[in-house]
């Protein structure tokens, strides 16, 4: 039995501790905006939130984040509120969509430390995502975009 | 009294009862007997429920290239309908969504989306309008030529009456469908044009968006394959007992495929998988390679082959050219790597089955599921989800196949997921290929002779056999057997050779290869008549082809000619491929120890009317990075018969920090819409490689860029 806090909500699920959290968000919890891409971090496709910080969840055991405060895209904000969703909406990001759950919760991770992300800062932090689609342009542009509607301007 | 539309049959009913009350309510009355109740379907593509909803159903699949939208804003457009109340579904397989422009086929692909659908959905919208005008103007006892639609609603011009789309369903329902319904003038297009917000897109961010790796349906287990490493290979034995002892696993079954184990979700189905011991038969193809490949090709190029163009002499010419060049253009096996892997769910009973699965082609799905499942294909559903890109790996029917036969032999639903490495291990490759180029230039430094032999194996054979023609499959030639130039002698043959690797259609299919070989070589024989790439281009087209459109397009907005910054260097490219024009400028540098940086690229598109410009930059966009990470260094290689690379270590993709800036430019048109969502690859290989010879003097003949040590001595 593990227990778990996704997205402020207690759950408490069966499953072998070392099962990865992304199978246990997509499996037990029915939560499956967060994706399977690769299985070995080498995606990002999975990307959620443990503490504020944005991790694979393909590659970390259940039993490291018991207890930790877990966001996933369904959980990001309420009503599609944030502005990375908003800015990837007005900057119409998303091709197939399918890596951009990780994509939104790995520029909502650098935002929340880097208020005004540079290029480079952006690059850093973003190359762990990959989009077969090739949206990368419009990521940058809903990155700024989305620093801007944050800092209200 | 509110309004009669949002009337429910109920109260209808109630207020029959009371008809006799008086001369108001019998008035009301009359209005109430106009309250349609009925859907208004004229044709397979427009629903108008009495609430005045509009739904367009959609017969093509959603991958990321904006049919959602841009196929709807086609009926739209025509329809008059209020485009903020245009719901959109995808259709079932029915033969009534076949394409009569591809046979009859329900699928998605080459770039045909919006322009084998131009007319007919315009069509669609253009029927159901005149219907609705024709039942208000009768309501009114007016001439219809005195009524507008806009906005769902029809307007009596003279007296300034209203009905709405909603009000008139179960009148226009009793009319004949117009077979020629008369469609707007593009000057006239309201939506056609703009840029429509995406409508799939929204719940694309929030984790709503449902693909096939997502779909779920009660007692639903999740199934995962062994298959054998090596193409074509069986199982030969195997033992279950350790994969049926992980918790969690609750049936091992062999398929034709290999051996499946099901669980209750994917862990413990991918744990008893790893705990499966199989001893395969490896069949035919052990001992398969890409060097024995190679060399089989290079033999065959040393022979002729089924002749694609045969224009003036070319091998005589060649003979008497004032300079002769010779090269061998080689091109890797290549993945299609779509970010979700390869994901079906099927649930089979004695009299039906449903499948819930991304797919590109529904009624190829609905045929396989038919076959496996023993049944016929109008007892097979197909739910179609989005798709986590498709580029044509989705095409194919494999996971269809592997989950209805576990489905049935389970008897429960069933998920099938496809790991990384199975998806980058088992795919149809983009065709390997051995060319053989010469070229002959006239004292001037004018073409005068192309000849191009190429040999790979045949995509048709296996897929559409149809497609071969005289001993050729036109897939194959596509980029090579057309290109544009005023050369007066050119001679290309392909030979077709099967190699045991499966093959199949990727984004741009044979023009991925052939722009590559052909731009680059037109190059080459630029460099040695002393000639500009850019201008040989525009001398070998005529002033009016929109070939040359584009390419002029493209070098202007990327100052052809004028100073680049320290050490950028730039390549040009063009190749009309699925209807459309794209030429790319690229900007590259080249450090002292070799590493290629793409800067800029920018592309010029000509693909008729646009239907939403920002749809288009982003598959240009889109496109570019696809044709980068080929570019660069996509290679699928073979080993022992099985796929050496199994995940994005060793399969890697172009990340953010390596893209572009990408400029797209639209040539404004009147012709009827080419596709877009494969044009953009073909010129971006060659217009890097082009930039690399200009930064290097190095001419790549093979890809990828990896494999070439650019390093400075």
């Amino acid at each position: 039995m593990a227990k778990l806090v996704v997205n402020q909500k207690q759950y408490t699920v069966d499953v072998n501790p070392d099962t990865p959290l992304l199978w246990v968000l997509r499996d037990s919890l029915r939560l499956t905006g967060t994706k399977y891409g690769c299985g070995i971090a080498l995606c990002g496709a999975c990307t959620v939130h443990v503490e504020g910080e944005a991790i694979r969840s393909c590659v970390t055991p259940v039993s490291a984040v018991e207890g930790k405060g877990i966001t996933t895209i369904e959980g990001l904000s309420p009503a599609t509120s944030h502005p990375v969703q908003k800015a990837w909406i007005a900057e119409e990001v998303a091709q197939c969509g399918y890596c951009q759950p990780g994509q939104i919760m790995s520029a909502a991770a650098l935002l929340a430390k880097t208020k005004t992300p540079t290029d480079a800062d952006i690059d850093a932090a973003m190359a762990g995502n990959i989009c077969r689609c090739g949206t990368y342009p419009r990521i940058r542009r809903a990155i700024h975009a989305a620093a801007r509607l944050a800092g209200g301007q | 009294m509110s309004s009669p539309a949002r009337l429910s049959r109920r109260s209808f009913v109630k207020g029959s009862v009371v008809a006799g009350a008086g001369l108001t309510i019998a008035f009301d009355l009359r209005k109430l007997a106009r309250a349609a109740t009925e859907p208004f379907a004229p044709n397979a593509w427009v629903r108008i429920t009495p609430d005045n909803l509009v739904t367009i159903i959609v017969d093509k699949s959603d991958m990321g290239q904006g049919v959602l939208t841009s196929m709807p804003m086609l009926i739209a457009e025509e329809l008059e309908a209020d485009w903020s109340t245009i719901k959109v579904e995808t259709a079932p397989a029915n033969p009534k969504y076949g394409n009569p422009a591809l046979g009859g086929l329900q699928l998605t692909g080459g770039s045909f989306s919006v322009r084998t659908s131009w007319l007919r959905f315009r069509k669609a919208g253009a029927a159901a309008k005149e219907m609705l005008v024709e039942a208000a103007a009768r309501e009114w006892a007016v001439p219809p030529a005195t009524c507008v639609a806009e906005n769902s609603t029809v307007v009596h011009l003279p007296t300034g009456r209203r009905l709405t789309y909603g009000e008139l369903t179960d009148k226009a329902a009793r009319l004949a469908v117009p077979e020629n319904p008369k469609l707007k003038s593009p000057k006239d297009f309201k939506l056609i044009g703009k840029r429509v917000k995406r409508l799939e897109n929204p719940p694309k961010i929030d984790g709503r968006a449902v693909y096939g790796i997502d779909v779920t349906v009660p007692d639903l287990l999740v199934a995962t394959v062994a298959r054998c490493p090596v193409f074509g290979g069986k199982v030969r034995t195997f033992d279950a007992t350790a994969a049926k002892a992980v918790p969690g696993v609750r049936h091992v079954v062999q398929i034709d495929s290999g051996i499946a184990v099901v669980g209750a979700g994917y862990w413990p189905a991918k744990l008893g998988r790893d705990a499966l011991v199989i001893e395969w038969d490896e069949g035919p193809n052990a001992s398969v390679s890409s060097a024995g490949i190679r060399k089989m090709f290079e033999e065959l190029t040393t022979q002729p082959g089924p002749v694609a163009r045969n224009q003036g002499d070319a091998l005589a010419s060649l003979e008497g050219a004032a300079i002769r060049l010779d090269a061998v253009y080689e091109v890797p096996y290549l993945h299609h790597a779509t970010m979700e892997p390869m994901t079906c769910t099927a649930q089979v009973r004695p009299d039906g089955c449903d499948v819930w699965v991304g797919t590109q082609w529904q009624d190829g799905t609905q045929n396989t599921a038919a076959k496996v499942a023993s049944l016929s294909p109008g007892d097979v559903r197909v739910h179609t989800t989005l798709l986590g890109g498709g580029f044509g790996r989705r095409f194919e029917q494999d996971f269809v196949a592997e989950t209805v036969a576990i489905a049935k032999a389970v008897r429960a639903p069933v998920k099938l997921i496809w790991s990384r490495e199975d998806d980058t291990r088992h795919g149809f490759y983009r065709p390997t290929t051995f060319n053989r180029l010469s070229g002959g230039l006239n004292g001037d430094g004018m073409p005068i002779a192309w000849t191009h032999r190429i040999i790979g194996s045949s995509i048709a054979a296996r897929a559409f056999p149809a497609l071969i023609q005289n001993g050729i499959d036109g897939t194959s030639i596509e980029g090579a057997a057309n290109i544009p130039y005023a050369i007066p002698n050119i001679r290309v043959e392909s030979t077709m050779k099967e190699t045991g690797i499966p093959v199949g259609f990727w984004r741009s299919v044979g023009s991925s290869q052939n722009a590559y070989i052909t731009e680059c070589f037109l190059d080459e024989l630029a460099a040695a008549g002393g000639k500009d790439p850019y201008a040989l281009r525009r001398l070998l087209l005529p002033p009016t082809s929109r070939h040359r459109a584009v390419l002029e397009l493209a070098a202007t907005k990327a100052g052809w000619g004028t100073p680049l910054p320290p050490g950028r260097h730039r390549g040009i490219a063009a190749a009309e491929s699925f209807g459309s024009w794209v030429a790319q400028v690229a900007e590259v540098s080249v450090s002292p120890a070799g590493d290629v940086r793409v800067h800029r690229v920018v592309c010029a598109v000509d693909c008729g009317i646009v239907v939403n410009p920002d749809t288009v930059e982003a598959q240009m966009e889109g496109a570019i990075a696809f044709g980068l990470t080929a570019a660069l260094r996509g290679e699928i290689t073979i080993d022992k018969g099985r796929v050496q690379q199994s995940n994005f270590h060793d399969y890697p993709m172009l990340r953010i920090n390596e893209m572009p800036v990408v400029e797209v430019h639209t040539v404004p048109s009147t012709e009827p819409p080419g596709g877009v969502g494969e044009p953009g690859v073909p010129p971006v290989a060659p217009a890097v490689i082009n930039a690399i010879f200009a930064a290097t003097g190095k001419r790549l003949r093979s890809l990828p860029i990896t494999k070439h040590d650019l390093k400075r001595a």
